[in-house]
């Protein structure tokens, strides 16, 4: 069985201007040891996904449906008491701003020991034992004196350890992990990826890491699943994502950022427009509107929601264009400019 | 060689740290710490550097958003360090800033004819058609549409509103423009249109830019000749081509290794360098050279003597002891001047 | 944090001696910027049967011919060492603490301030108590259960508890639960604490409630609103992904952040009220120190003012200091700067 599967997973707010879809019709899998980049813009779904998953999203006014299959239990229909007491132990969360993330009156030690007595009846004293060891584990100097300090009195990439020191402290079997170097230095940044690196293969978890910077993704995914407007528009397998893009608006992100790794290119590709607004998500397509090769889709791109559909071993595209065309595409059009 | 436009000459800014009952001053956070460049007329200059390395100080300290403690900053011929703000008004005409959040730069509260317009009003420039024609002339310029002359900033989305940051600082035809993180708040696609833009306007326009960033990719896109900082100093200046294939400076070296490369198949083959640790804080930076906390070329004579900015190759130089991909193989210290 | 201390309270000081220096010019400098003339002051002490030289005598005797400066020294001195008035009539001792020396009741002023005090003080106290526990946890259920009936009906007599003066509330809570319904204390009873703990909280209870009505209503509001903010909060979410019970939310991560604020309010809120509840004491014939001051005002008894003005600074500054003392102990951020 499948360790993580979401099947047709919608989160939709209701509120004064209309309904928020911000999740809508999300589907994918992942296996311990895995660890699988969501990559998006802002408000593509990307956080709400990972919300959801755990049970976060926004209490009695958020409208859930579809299934979260986690190592064999359903979590949309499970009790919220239930889900709480999976929280934090068998799924934990890395968040994108350990300042904000952290309580500024408590210590990180009193917040680390927190987690872990949460579901581990132990002693303060065990529990304060563990937190230093785990401080240590990710990297954090001198933990014994460490545990003591507030949030304030770290550095941001230190902040980030132990937030991640927390987020393991009891061994979780799925981690998310929502921004979880935007706020950092690059330098700073190069060190908790490697972390993360070496921590996932430690503790065997699955990962799931959203961001908006395909070079992060690049760095520790093995499949990448990219969103826009709350669906999934493509997804594939690294190689796929990277070398074989399929969808528009994925050459779209790829002709957006300039890279360290090839040749000063003359012009950035950027895409034309603004990401949509979820509570007016544009008709038939989402990308349809500031997609550059619409035109060719013969007026289906407004009018119809095309399909996700496999191309080649797991590789799947939500788009209008044949499989030929999208591949004659980036082969004759998007891949020379990229490259040249 | 094109005429220097910003010259700036051994710029200090050192915010005192008072302590105690009666506020003493015990020290100073050495935020800017004695830093020289040239901007020439027509380049873009790129300044990059993490969180604490002055990179933003030195850009409002170059626009007199703060005054200087010490050096000496020349625009257009004038020495503008220490003008009274009287004088300096004509002179802000012609050098312009562009901020990193579009969202707090904009008064809320004025349309955006009246954000892009204010600059005519502030130094009472009469337009020939009126100023609305020519704040909607500044707006098609930068793609926006000219009907939205009344719109208010929320009604627009980040790339726009930076779009309209960017329109009320053309308002005078500036010649230098700084620009702090102008894209780092943006989404992705959004950010390669508003660098597009701005290499568009710097040709339309003949504009000079000082790009301040923390991102080593678009800084590398966008300028010229690119300047890295470390707490306060610069440690290597060069031509862009040649900084980035074969950077001198250990940091710079190691800041370009640790950005992450959008290539899954780079992932294991890559050559990594990790710097250990944060960096230091500015308040008590290590002596000599800064970098040598963290740098594992460090040798006794980088915790006693700081390495002067020295140009190893035409229009490149670095302030190392022990530069790497230095045109000597020879790894002997550089010669003190 | 025990040069934090020492700042504090070295300002805290000075805090007093600026509100003395104003109070006083406001009392003996500004009448006479009206025209009032030492002769006319003096003639106050004098009594009925004043001429001319008598009253020349006693402004002689009483220093008011003196410069400002001096006369507040004066004062200042009576302050620590205590002083005598010579009107004339005699010498009066005004031991020390010299607050001043009421020359229509022929009294020093601290004793009968003191006096004053207990009533005040047991008034603040029950009133503070129940306002607080009434406030926050209204203030808290409006928050969580945001938007229901009890939501709003809870905002809607906080809108009302804020509005109405306690003037009015208490007169007619008085008119329906004493002279009604008999079942609470009539006005002016006021029963010592060291005499029957139970007939002192019985006489108080109607004033209290008067009064918390008013506070409480703002506390409520205040909590809600800094409840709402907290939980917003990313540390919260934080909190929940960890798998805390939503109660350990509420109560360990969310309350105690929200609270801080309101401490800071609680602790000035009752600095001014120990300074006397003018309204209350009034609305229930309590001789309080509000009650002391109205008389005194009624009666232009300038020293009584002066020192009731005094001490209710005293109060307040103190009240002041203590909230930035606990604040340190609350929020380990403010510890460190």
């Amino acid at each position: 069985m499948t360790f993580l599967q979401l099947n047709d997973l919608k989160i939709h707010f209701p509120t004064d201007d209309g309904l928020v879809r911000s999740v809508d019709g999300l589907s994918f899998q992942l296996e311990r040891g895995k660890t699988l980049g969501i990559v998006g813009e802002s408000g593509s779904g990307k956080s709400v996904t990972s919300l959801g998953i755990l049970g976060l999203h926004k209490g009695g006014r958020a409208k859930i449906s579809g299934e979260i299959w986690l190592d064999g239990e359903e979590l949309v229909s499970a009790s919220p008491e239930h889900v709480r007491s999976l929280r934090g132990k068998k799924m934990a969360m890395i968040f994108q701003d350990p300042l904000s993330a952290m309580h500024p009156y408590y210590t990180v030690g009193d917040q680390i020991i927190e987690a872990y007595r949460i579901h581990n009846n132990v002693s303060k004293k065990v529990a304060k034992k563990h937190a230093i060891d785990m401080l240590g584990r990710v990297g954090i100097p001198q933990p014994d004196r460490r545990v003591d300090s507030y949030p304030h009195e770290f550095s941001g990439g230190m902040r980030q350890r132990a937030m991640i020191a927390m987020a393991l402290s009891c061994d979780p079997e799925l981690l998310i992990a929502d921004e979880p170097t935007t706020a950092l230095d690059v330098t700073v940044q190069a060190q908790i990826l490697d972390l993360m690196r070496d921590l996932q293969r430690d503790f065997n978890a699955a990962l799931i890491i959203i961001t908006h910077d395909l070079g992060v993704v690049a760095e520790l995914s093995d499949d990448i699943l990219v969103m826009y407007g709350g669906k999934c528009i493509e997804y594939g397998s690294a190689d796929d994502i990277f070398e074989r893009p399929e969808h528009p608006y994925t050459w779209g992100l790829l002709g957006s950022m300039p890279r360290l790794d090839r040749e000063v290119t003359e012009r950035l590709l950027p895409i034309k427009g603004s990401p949509p607004s979820l509570i007016n998500v544009p008709s038939g397509c989402a990308f349809h509107p500031r997609c550059a090769f619409e035109p060719r889709t013969g007026g289906k791109g407004s009018t119809l929601v095309p399909d996700l559909v496999e191309t080649e071993g797991g590789h799947l595209v939500r788009c209008h264009l044949s499989r030929e065309e999208r591949r004659d595409i980036w082969a004759t059009e998007i891949k020379p400019k990229l490259e040249s | 060689m094109s005429e220097t436009i910003l010259s700036v000459q051994g710029l200090e800014k050192h915010f005192p740290v008072t302590k105690g009952l009666f506020k003493s001053q015990v020290g100073a956070v050495k935020a800017v710490d004695g830093i020289s460049f040239d901007v020439r007329k027509g380049e873009t200059l790129g300044l990059v550097g993490e969180s604490g390395c002055g990179k933003t100080t030195t850009g409002r300290l170059i626009t007199r958003l703060i005054e200087p403690t010490g050096g000496k900053i020349t625009f257009e011929g004038h020495d503008i360090t220490h003008m009274k703000q009287g004088k300096l008004r004509p002179l802000r005409r012609d050098m312009q800033m562009i901020f990193q959040d579009p969202y707090s730069s904009l008064n809320p509260r004025h349309t955006v004819g009246a954000i892009v317009g204010a600059p005519f009003r502030i130094q009472g420039i009469e337009t020939e058609q009126g100023t609305k024609k020519a704040v909607q002339d500044i707006l098609e310029l930068v793609g926006l549409n000219p009907e939205h002359y009344n719109r208010y900033p929320h009604e627009f989305s980040g790339g726009q509103r930076q779009r309209i940051g960017i329109a009320r600082t053309l308002a005078l035809k500036p010649k230098l423009i700084i620009a702090d993180e102008p894209v780092s708040a943006l989404d992705v696609s959004i950010q390669a249109q508003v660098v597009n833009l701005l290499e568009d306007l710097q040709n339309e326009l003949d504009l000079t830019y000082v790009v301040i960033a923390h991102d080593l990719s678009v800084v590398r896109h966008i300028s010229d000749r690119v300047a890295v900082m470390y707490l306060g100093k610069i440690v290597e200046v060069g031509e862009r081509a040649s900084l980035y294939s074969s950077p001198m400076h250990p940091y710079t070296n190691a800041l370009l290794s640790a950005v992450p490369i959008p290539d899954p198949k780079q992932r294991e083959g890559r050559e990594r360098i990790r710097l250990t640790g944060d960096v230091p804080s500015p308040l008590n930076p290590p002596p000599a050279c800064r970098f040598h906390t963290r740098c594992w070329k460090a040798q006794e004579i980088c915790k006693t003597q700081e390495p002067p900015l020295a140009e190893l190759a035409p229009g490149h130089a670095v302030a190392c002891h022990f530069p790497e991909n230095a045109p000597s193989t020879t790894e002997t210290p550089a010669t003190v001047a | 944090m025990v040069t934090y201390i020492i700042r504090r309270l070295i300002g805290a000081l000075a805090m007093l001696f600026v509100v003395s220096a104003v109070t006083f010019s406001i009392f003996f400098v500004v009448p006479r910027l009206a025209g009032v003339t030492p002769d006319d002051m003096a003639n106050r002490y004098v009594g009925r049967a004043a001429t001319a030289a008598n009253v020349q005598a006693t402004a002689q005797k009483l220093g008011l011919y003196d410069p400002v400066v001096v006369q507040y020294g004066r004062w200042v001195k009576g302050v620590f060492v205590g002083s005598e008035y010579d009107y004339g009539a005699g010498v009066e001792h005004c031991p020390a603490p010299c607050l001043g020396y009421s020359f229509v009741t022929k009294q020093p002023v601290w004793p009968d301030l003191v006096d004053r005090l207990p009533v005040t003080l047991s008034l603040a106290a029950g009133a503070s108590v129940i306002w607080l526990v009434i406030g926050v946890s209204v203030g808290v259920l409006s928050a969580l259960k945001r938007r229901s009936i009890f939501d709003r009906g809870a905002m809607i007599i906080a809108l009302a508890g804020v509005s109405l003066p306690p003037f009015f509330t208490g007169l007619v809570a008085l008119s329906l639960l004493s002279y009604g319904l008999g079942i609470t204390a009539p006005g002016g009873a006021y029963v010592p604490l060291s005499e029957n703990p139970a007939q002192w909280a019985y006489s108080l209870i109607l004033p209290w409630l008067t009064l918390a009505f008013l506070n409480a209503a703002a506390y409520a509001r205040l909590t809600r609103a800094g409840m709402l903010d907290t939980m917003g909060e990313d540390y919260i979410r934080t909190a929940r992904a960890k798998g805390l019970k939503e109660s350990k939310v509420i109560g360990k991560h969310g309350l105690r952040a929200a609270l801080t604020p309101i401490v800071t309010i609680f602790g000035l809120d009752v600095g001014i009220l120990v300074g006397g509840a003018i309204l209350t004491e009034n609305a229930f014939s309590l001789q309080g120190l509000g009650k002391y001051a109205t008389t005194a005002i009624a009666a232009n008894d300038l020293p009584k003012i002066m020192g009731f003005t005094m001490l209710a600074a005293f109060f307040i500054v103190v009240a002041n200091l203590i909230v930035d003392l606990l604040y340190a102990v609350v929020d380990p951020r403010v510890r460190l700067s």
